[in-house]
């Protein structure tokens, strides 16, 4: 029992610190993965554009439900005109940073984490290494760098849809009063305390993501079960990081 | 080549579609359009008590927005609450024997300042001071004085 | 043993090299010099540490006692960028030529001279190019890793490694699983590289016959030593007898057929209790 409770702390603490080398090794070449901006290119594709369309939808649907939801508890008292400021404020500060976050936790992350480890079991990290090349550099840290760049675009654009769904549900079903939306939504959202909140947020997450996601696949045991574990691992343990996170950093910035 | 030019102007669309939503939320969703903070003078009024008011706390005149306050601080000499509030560039005539009220948004809402215009010639400046202020009515101080009236009352019939 | 033809200056040299992994010991005081400008054989039974011999070689693995020196340099004890340096004079060609799946054959072969030398694309397409001519596969420039047959992408990944003319090209068991032409192209393309570039070679192997036909030395190990070693013939005639059975592929000999076991009949007896 005390043997399988220190087993299991000296293999967590063992992990994150081969987690902190890696990334310390990683954040070494992020110079030269700005140097080689096609790369970082080809990697936002991946992990921004092809994120992109789950994005959009649910960032419109949660918008939409937040509307209609909104509404059903507002009109009670009489404060449908509030319906703004609940949408937005829940969009910018919390479900925008967080919903984009585990969607891109689904989507970017788990392919980050199969492709490098497939890129592993077939020996390709081996290789560039036999070629003088540090896949370190090479290989993930243009992967994380484009991660920590596309997810507070990702979550910037959920909220924008978001607004908009809800605005739609709100104005265009439920006849709630076009201009009372927008001007209570720009009296209660402040820019820097609401909105950049919301950004830092997302960079947070973003980092966080592809930092696990890019690590579980470098630490994977090279074979397909491994990658298949390593791949549900860095979905499971980067949703958790960002619910976990995402307490740690509203309770610091909106105390 | 030709692929990569493809990638390369979707990620040009991406990073585009990111910052115009960015744009989005700081124009059409937030205050930074209707308010910049910086742009305008600061004027500062003493109040015996400020109730809820913060940083960011709306300053009003007829019921429009002109500024916001500032800063919030304690004075230990006159034991009073000093709020500074920077008032927009644009009001520049609003006369010096103004006075300052707390007041409350509806029953429960957020406090904000009220300036209600005097009839003096001169105008507020930056660094002036508002001398004729209303602090905030704290809601358990009128409950208990509507108590306090009500049992006294009752003695005297 | 034969004939043994010791190099002056032998470019990879181990001296008492040890490496365990776990409780395995997988090579124990190997001993092993690999002469400048030949093709010298690696082979052994499977699992008998080849792969891993490589990978020391070539700094990939730490030796827990013993060290080796290539070409004059003690890789264990060197830096990263000092092995990085070493790593640009040597390739390593893989058992799956583990290509770089997201680019084409032609940026394959092109990736190591974009990133260690300064030249203009034109002159990397002519390099490229004639690499590609070399493994002939010129012609296939354009396909994706994933279009390619598994002899192919090893000539393809032949190609890549010969592209900064490097002094000394491992192979890691280049001829299993090929069918018997690419195997016939392999084997000519080794022998071939080696002689026009005089370069050296070191083939890990236990396809005897293919190897055996292009080796100018060989060195047999098993269970962590070396059990043999000179040229083709002499160990040919003058081999032990694991050598014999080794070389000769008989299913037994002192590598027994059977895992070792109890007496069958005792095993049938006890009715599956043990």
């Amino acid at each position: 029992m005390i043997q399988a409770l220190g087993k299991m702390g000296i293999s967590t603490f063992g992990w994150l610190g081969r987690c902190c080398i890696f990334l310390v090794y990683v954040a070494s070449g992020f110079f030269i993965a700005l140097k080689n901006w096609r790369d970082l290119i080809a990697q936002l594709y991946f992990v921004g554009v092809l994120s992109l369309v789950i994005i959009v939808v649910s960032g419109f649907f949660v918008g939409m439900v937040l509307g209609l939801q909104g509404y059903n508890t507002l009109v009670d008292f009489g404060a449908e005109e509030s319906l703004g400021v609940v949408v937005s404020l829940s969009l910018v500060r919390e479900l925008g940073p967080v919903v984009a976050a585990l969607l891109f936790a689904g989507r970017a992350g788990s392919a980050l984490t199969a492709e490098i480890g497939l890129m592993k079991s077939t020996e390709q990290l081996m290789a560039m290494e036999m070629m003088a090349v540090d896949p370190l550099h090479r290989v993930i840290a243009p992967r994380l760098l484009a991660g920590i760049i596309a997810m507070p675009l990702l979550a910037a654009i959920f909220s924008a849809v978001g607004v908009y769904g809800g605005y739609f549900v709100g104005t265009g079903l439920l006849g709630v009063d076009d201009g009372a939306f927008w001007s209570q939504m720009q009296a209660a959202v402040d820019f820097n305390g609401d909105v950049m909140n919301g950004i830092i947020k997302s960079i947070v997450f973003g980092f966080v993501i592809t930092w696990i996601a890019v690590f579980e696949g470098y630490d994977t045991a090279p074979t397909s079960e491994g990658i298949s574990r390593a791949t549900t691992r860095t979905v499971v343990n980067s949703s958790l990081a960002v619910l976990a996170l995402d307490f740690v950093l509203t309770a610091v910035m909106f105390d | 080549m030709m692929q990569s030019r493809t990638v390369e102007t979707t990620v040009g669309v991406f990073i585009a579609l990111g910052l115009a939503a960015i744009v989005v939320l700081a124009m059409k969703v937030s205050n930074m359009s209707t308010l910049g903070s910086d742009d305008g003078y600061q004027v500062s009024a003493n109040f015996d008590n400020i109730g809820g008011l913060k940083v960011r706390s709306p300053v009003k005149m007829a019921g429009v927005l002109v500024g916001r306050v500032s800063e919030v601080s304690f004075d230990d000499e006159t034991y009073e609450a000093v709020a500074v509030m920077t008032i927009d560039a644009k009001y520049v005539k609003i006369p010096e024997d103004t006075t300052a009220n707390i007041y409350t948004a509806g029953l429960l809402g957020e406090q904000y300042i009220s300036l209600d215009a005097g009839g003096a010639e001169d105008y507020l400046q930056e660094g002036s001071m508002i001398e004729i202020t209303q602090s905030a009515v704290v809601l358990e101080q009128v409950i208990g004085q509507v108590l306090f009236d009500k049992a006294s009352g009752d003695d005297e019939e | 043993m034969g004939q043994i033809q010791q190099s002056v200056d032998p470019i990879v040299r181990t001296e008492g090299l040890s490496f365990a992994r776990g409780d395995r010991v997988i090579f124990d005081k190997v001993n092993i010099e690999i002469p400048r400008g030949k093709i010298t054989a690696i082979m052994g039974p499977s699992g008998c540490g080849k792969t891993t011999l490589l990978r020391l070689i070539t700094g990939q693995l730490t030796p827990q006692a013993g060290t080796i020196f290539v070409d004059n340099e003690e890789v264990p004890k060197l830096s990263r960028t000092k092995l990085f340096e070493l790593r640009k004079r040597m390739s390593m060609l893989f058992q799956s030529g583990a290509l770089l799946t997201d680019l084409t054959v032609f940026e394959n072969v092109a990736f190591p001279l974009k990133e260690h030398t300064e030249l203009s694309d034109e002159a990397i397409r002519t390099l490229v190019l004639m690499k590609l001519e070399a493994v002939g596969l010129r012609g296939a420039r354009g396909l994706m890793p994933s279009e390619l047959s598994g002899g192919m992408a090893r000539r393809v990944a032949l190609a890549r490694s010969i592209a900064l003319d490097p002094m000394m090209i491992l192979y890691d068991e280049p001829f299993t699983g090929q069918d018997p032409i690419s195997m016939g192209v392999l084997v000519r393309l080794i022998k071939l590289m080696n002689d026009a570039m005089n370069m050296t070679s070191v083939v890990v192997s236990h396809d005897v016959k293919e190897t055996l036909s292009i080796a100018d030395y060989v060195y047999i190990l098993s269970a962590g030593k070396v059990v043999g070693k000179g040229t083709p013939e002499s160990l040919h005639n003058a081999g032990s007898k694991w050598v014999k059975q080794f070389l000769n592929a008989l299913p037994d000999g002192p590598v027994h057929f059977h895992y070792p076991a109890d007496e069958f009949a005792n095993d049938l007896i006890s009715g599956g209790r043990s």
